[in-house]
């Protein structure tokens, strides 16, 4: 193996097209795909098998639904149930254009906001069939029992979200995913009751198996007894979740990894739009190195608090002892009209910039105060607790701060990665047969993600588009040949697996996974992070494969891998890091236009906004894998607007 | 902060397992308790040994996934998951005991690291409404009285860590059986299904071979997530009128 | 249904909560019963024979009473199986203790567990002495209760023997009364805060009604 070699650049293939896409009016082109799609017959759907890796929103949902039509599902989590995925921990809500509040949504508004938001780089047609699901997964989800927040008169609750004028946000208190989650895993729980899933928990997907050209099955590893299996079916589902992870700190759960949708990207997946992620401006900053990951403070924080840092560099007197005329509340002074409540890229670029310049407050500077005192003295301290009271606890409970005394800090954090695998209209991966659905796709959100829109997009591909087009593939194969485990593929697969955790094991060297993990990280984070530069990325283009030829030199795995063994794991999910990482600063150095979550600094507005090039970059970057470190191959599949035009965003 | 851990080390399930005794230097009192563990683990694998295993993940009190008895209290001296408790809990020269937790319905994998699959089955009983996706009415066609709709919140509010059972002397899983059937059997979406629910519910929990309810109170104590006690009277009068109604 | 309630822990519990009270209600019954000590051998001994003759003339003679006995054993013996079979269960379930302890944790546990035995153990006795007068210290006089409590608490054991028992009682009673109420599903948040005073305070007023007797007989109020 040669790890140690750079990136030469890239090429630029064929473009690519999204063939399954209807043509016509907007409005019908899901209906018009559903009827196209080729059904298989009820009687047949049990001799299919489906391959589903992952339980969250996305994999959780369509493991059931997939099992309720009657095929069988065979499903896996890295987690000890299936109910811990890390949809789990999205707090705020969850988007519908219902329109229960007569407040002039509706479909087209939401497809219109998503467009928008996502700064003009998602498909219109995904995201309107996006907007339409919406209505249909809050019924389904009360129906499952999901405990949404009710009004006096027994009918649900909506509330306001960022970057809308609307309120279609459902929400259930401040944990609206684990809510929707729970209620996946439940209607997935009844499904492997009735024993049309097979769920194996602790055991992670480490490859993909490819036979004929077609995806066939995937290898993977008890974590429990470390056995490398091979499983196989007639389409493999992949709804493994994002890959903030790579930036080492993240509000992603510590174990959620990239290793799926990598190995499939290796075995032939495009990867699209690896550059796109989003920064959370309101994140607990962290204490010093120790830190393992970071947590978020809802958004609605920004309402009432005033965001400041000292006027002086270098000011490390107490909050309170600094006088008001010392300090600078730069978000209100550089947006006026805006204030604290800009969008999230704004603000979380504002804060880096103030922290750059030595403002920054808390241990290592890398923080900014978010002031309630204005609001208590306006409001008074009981209805400050009221609206916020469980979110000020749990910022006790992380700093033992007291934020009615003394100001937050706050830090931006990576929080979700828009990026994922290439997928057509029916989620269907270039990988026959390998579906990507929810996060692990990058279908739907474009360059930014509105709030509350995770999880509708999750459970949309999960409960009601994957299950409406899978069966498309699997009708036009009805008779695949049976793959065992001693097709020479399979067995190549298998052997190169084991092959890699051998190594990983026998380097036997001085620094640990975490080790290099958060050192490319912080390569990650200062050149790949909230703005990045020609300059800046071409210096992580070098770095990353100095990482990762050291990673090969110096890792130390201890332990065997025929047994429990998670610095074993860790390692092989950073191998992956190591080498996501190198296409992600790629295509954010090809990328040179700033829109959404992906800020180049040689493209911005005189006044330092976003400046996007819809004539050359108004389209989707598919990265096709050649070999490690060498040059991938860039497909560009184009986007075209006819109901959203594009326009560039002002909030001065 | 020093600090002299004893910890739990068990190679797996068949081998048998003891308190190993570790020094641990340098330890923030900002560090959560599992990054205290982190910088253990890193000092132990630069050494070559074995990383003391534990189960965690999201690291921010919602997933459930950590589940560590810390001085004999399931998720330590505080209510709060494992992963949220910091190490300003505790005072520099301490020494701390750390346990798997401890249930026959949940074996032991390695070290810390236990086998909560008979939570899954309780589930998989009967712990959902049954509804395909696609066979739902309009969200609004059946509005919930508000308290119902809270109460069932609250309830839903469980993470399933397994914390009650640990900290139950009779490793009893009622609280978390509990949260479960009065979540849903609240509901009128629940209400089909509202009786079998709760019998196959309660008869899986017996078949995982969870004890018996004594009432002691150490469950609600310990649950993070603050499930209160009455909910297994509440499963207890559901689980009798469903014998009456259904009779089996 | 009968199956359904003896295979589950909480139908064992039901029983259990069903006997305790049946027990408990009997057991006010004979705490009241016990007070007429103090107004003398007559009144006494007159309810001794008039709980014989209870029922007829269409009951014959002690069948009442014998109709109460069986009731009784009955519950005894639902009560002690299911807890047998519940404590044998819960210790199954935990099979492995803490390294660390924790003082308290099973205080009330261990409070039924052992008190249950002690009461099981002071029934047996408590019937030897002064129903069927086997163990009796003294000359054992039928149908004379009055002398026969005197004789047993005038020796130090006897008292000995009962105040444990009495007090294993209360403790018994005070978190039986309360666990019954959950098991029969009448708890609920609110209704704790007026559930868990009751059963102490009723625990209380039997604990001071059986413990008078033997004080009074000591003190040499009742002679």
């Amino acid at each position: 193996m040669n790890h140690s070699s750079a990136y030469a650049d890239y090429t630029t293939g064929e473009p690519l097209a999204d063939a399954k896409a209807p043509d016509g009016p907007i409005a019908d082109r899901w209906d018009t795909r559903r009827f196209q799609a080729k059904l298989v017959n009820p009687a047949n759907r049990r001799k299919h098998t489906v391959i589903v890796v992952g339980t969250g929103l996305a994999g959780g949902s369509a493991g059931a639904t997939l099992a309720e039509q009657g095929y069988h599902v065979v499903q896996f989590c890295y987690q000890d149930s299936p109910r811990r995925a890390h949809s789990i921990a999205a707090q705020g809500g969850i988007n519908a254009a219902k329109n229960y509040r007569n407040d002039g949504d509706s479909v087209h508004r939401l497809f219109y906001d998503t467009v928008k938001g996502g700064d003009f780089r998602a498909r219109e047609s995904n995201v309107h069939r996006l907007a339409q699901i919406s209505v249909e997964i809050i019924d389904q989800c009360v129906a499952q029992g999901v405990p949404f927040a009710r009004e006096y008169g027994g009918l649900l609750d909506t509330r306001s979200f960022g970057g809308v004028q609307v309120s279609r946000t459902f929400y259930a208190r401040g944990q609206t995913g684990q809510q929707l989650l729970l209620g996946a895993y439940q209607a997935l729980s009844r499904q492997i009751a009735a024993g049309n899933v097979e769920m194996h928990p602790r055991t992670e997907m480490l490859d993909l198996v490819v036979v004929d050209g077609r995806a066939r099955g995937i290898v993977a590893r008890d974590l429990i007894t470390g056995r490398i299996d091979t499983y196989f079916a007639d389409a493999v589902v992949l709804a493994s979740g994002g890959y903030g992870n790579v930036f080492y700190l993240s509000t992603n759960a510590m174990n959620s990894n990239a290793t799926a949708v990598w190995r499939a990207h290796r075995r032939g997946a495009y990867f699209a739009n690896p550059c796109f992620t989003q920064i959370h401006p309101t994140c607990i900053p962290r204490t010093g190195d120790h830190q393992s990951k970071l947590t978020l403070m809802s958004e609605s924080l920004r309402n009432d608090g005033r965001i400041w840092v000292p006027r002086a560099k270098g000011d490390d007197r107490p909050p309170n002892k600094i006088p008001e005329d010392e300090r600078d509340y730069y978000l209100e002074r550089i947006y006026p009209s805006f204030g604290n409540l800009v969008p999230r890229d704004i603000a979380s670029r504002a804060a880096k910039n103030v922290c750059d310049e030595g403002r920054g407050v808390g241990p290592g500077g890398q923080g900014v105060y978010l002031d309630f005192a204005d609001a208590i003295r306006r409001m008074g301290r009981k209805a400050v607790e009221e609206k916020y009271g469980n979110l000020f606890e749990m910022y006790e409970r992380i700093t033992a701060e007291n934020p009615y005394e003394v100001p937050m800090r706050i830090y931006p954090a990576v929080h979700y990665t828009m990026g994922g695998l290439w997928v057509d209209y029916d989620l269907q991966t270039t990988v026959p047969g390998l579906f990507a659905v929810g996060e692990a796709n990058f279908s739907d959100h474009g360059a930014n993600r509105l709030g509350a829109s995770a999880l509708m997009q999750g459970l949309a591909d999960g409960y009601f588009v994957l299950p409406s087009t899978i069966n498309d593939y699997l009708a036009r194969h009805p008779h695949q040949d049976e793959v065992s485990a001693e097709h020479p593929a399979v067995q190549e697969v298998v052997a190169e697996t084991e092959d890699r955790l051998n190594l990983l094991l026998s380097v036997d060297g001085d620094r640990t996974p975490d080790s290099f993990h958060r050192e490319l990280g912080e390569v990650m984070w200062e050149f790949c992070g909230m703005a990045r530069t020609e300059t800046g990325l071409r210096k992580a283009l070098e770095r990353i494969p100095q990482i990762r030829e050291e990673f090969w030199r110096r890792i130390k795995v201890p332990g065997a891998g025929e047994e429990f063994n998670q610095s074993l794991e860790k390692a092989n999910r950073v191998v992956d890091y190591l080498e996501l990482a190198e296409l992600m600063c790629l295509d954010a150095l090809h990328r040179a236009e700033s829109c959404g979550g992906h800020f180049r600094e040689e493209s911005q507005t005189p006044d330092g906004e976003a400046a996007r090039v819809d004539e050359e970059f108004s389209y989707a970057a598919a990265w096709e894998f050649t070999t490690t470190g060498g040059a991938p191959v860039l497909h560009k599949e184009d986007l075209v607007f006819e109901y959203v035009h594009p326009t560039q965003r002002s909030y001065a | 902060m020093k600090l002299t851990l004893r910890v739990w080390r068990q190679k797996n399930a068949a081998a048998d397992g003891a308190m190993s005794t570790y020094e641990v230097d340098g330890i923030s009192r900002d560090m959560s308790f599992l990054e205290m563990l982190d910088t253990l683990n890193e000092e132990l694998i630069v050494k070559g040994e074995d990383p003391v295993a534990f189960d965690h993940d999201c690291r921010e009190g919602i997933c459930g996934a950590c589940s560590l008895v810390i001085n004999g209290d399931a998720h330590g001296p505080e209510r709060t998951t494992t992963c949220q408790l910091h190490m300003r809990s505790f005072e520099d020269g301490d020494t701390i005991d750390i346990e798997p937790w401890r249930a026959s319905a949940f074996p032991v994998v390695k070290d810390l690291v236990v086998d909560r699959s008979a939570f899954d089955r309780i589930i998989q009983s009967g712990g959902y409404i049954s509804a395909p996706t696609g066979s739902a009415p309009e969200a609004h066609a059946a509005p919930v009285p508000k308290p119902d709709a809270d109460s069932a919140f609250e309830h839903a509010e469980c993470i399933g860590c397994g914390a009650c059972v640990a900290a139950c002397p009779n490793g009893s899983a009622m609280l978390f059986t509990s949260a479960k059937v009065n979540h849903l059997n609240v509901l009128p979406q629940g209400a089909p299904e509202r009786e079998t629910r709760v019998l196959d519910m309660v008869a899986q929990m017996d078949e995982e071979g969870f004890g018996g309810c004594t009432l002691t109170g150490e469950c609600a104590t310990a649950c993070p997530k603050g499930i209160p006690l009455p909910s297994i009277s509440a499963m207890n009068k559901e689980w009798l009128r469903a014998t009456r109604k259904v009779g089996r | 249904m009968t199956r359904t309630l003896w295979d589950s822990t909480i139908g064992k519990k039901t029983v259990m909560a069903v006997s305790g009270l049946i027990m408990l209600l009997y057991l006010f019954a004979h705490m009241f019963a016990n007070l007429k000590i103090f107004f003398g051998p007559e009144e006494i001994n007159r309810y001794a024979h008039w709980l014989r003759t209870l029922g007829e003339p269409f009951l014959h003679y002690e069948w009442t009473l014998w109709l109460v006995r069986v009731v009784l054993v009955a519950a005894v013996v639902a009560h002690a199986t299911s807890a047998y079979q519940l404590s044998r269960r819960d210790i199954r379930a935990r099979p492995t203790s803490y390294v660390h302890k924790r003082r308290g944790a099973t205080f009330a546990t261990r409070t039924m567990r052992w008190g249950g035995v002690i009461l099981g153990l002071f029934i047996v006795w408590h019937i030897l002495d002064l129903t069927t007068g086997t163990v009796h210290p003294g000359g054992y006089e039928h149908l004379r209760p009055y002398q026969n409590v005197i004789d047993t608490f005038s020796t130090w054991y006897g008292n000995v023997i009962y105040l444990v028992a009495v007090t294993a009682l209360g403790f018994h009673v005070r978190h039986g009364l309360w666990s019954a109420a959950q098991t029969l599903g009448v708890g609920t948040a609110t209704r704790d805060r007026v559930l868990k005073p009751l059963a102490t305070g009723l625990a209380l007023v039997l604990t001071a009604g059986f413990v008078s007797v033997p004080v009074a007989v000591m003190t040499g109020l009742v002679s």
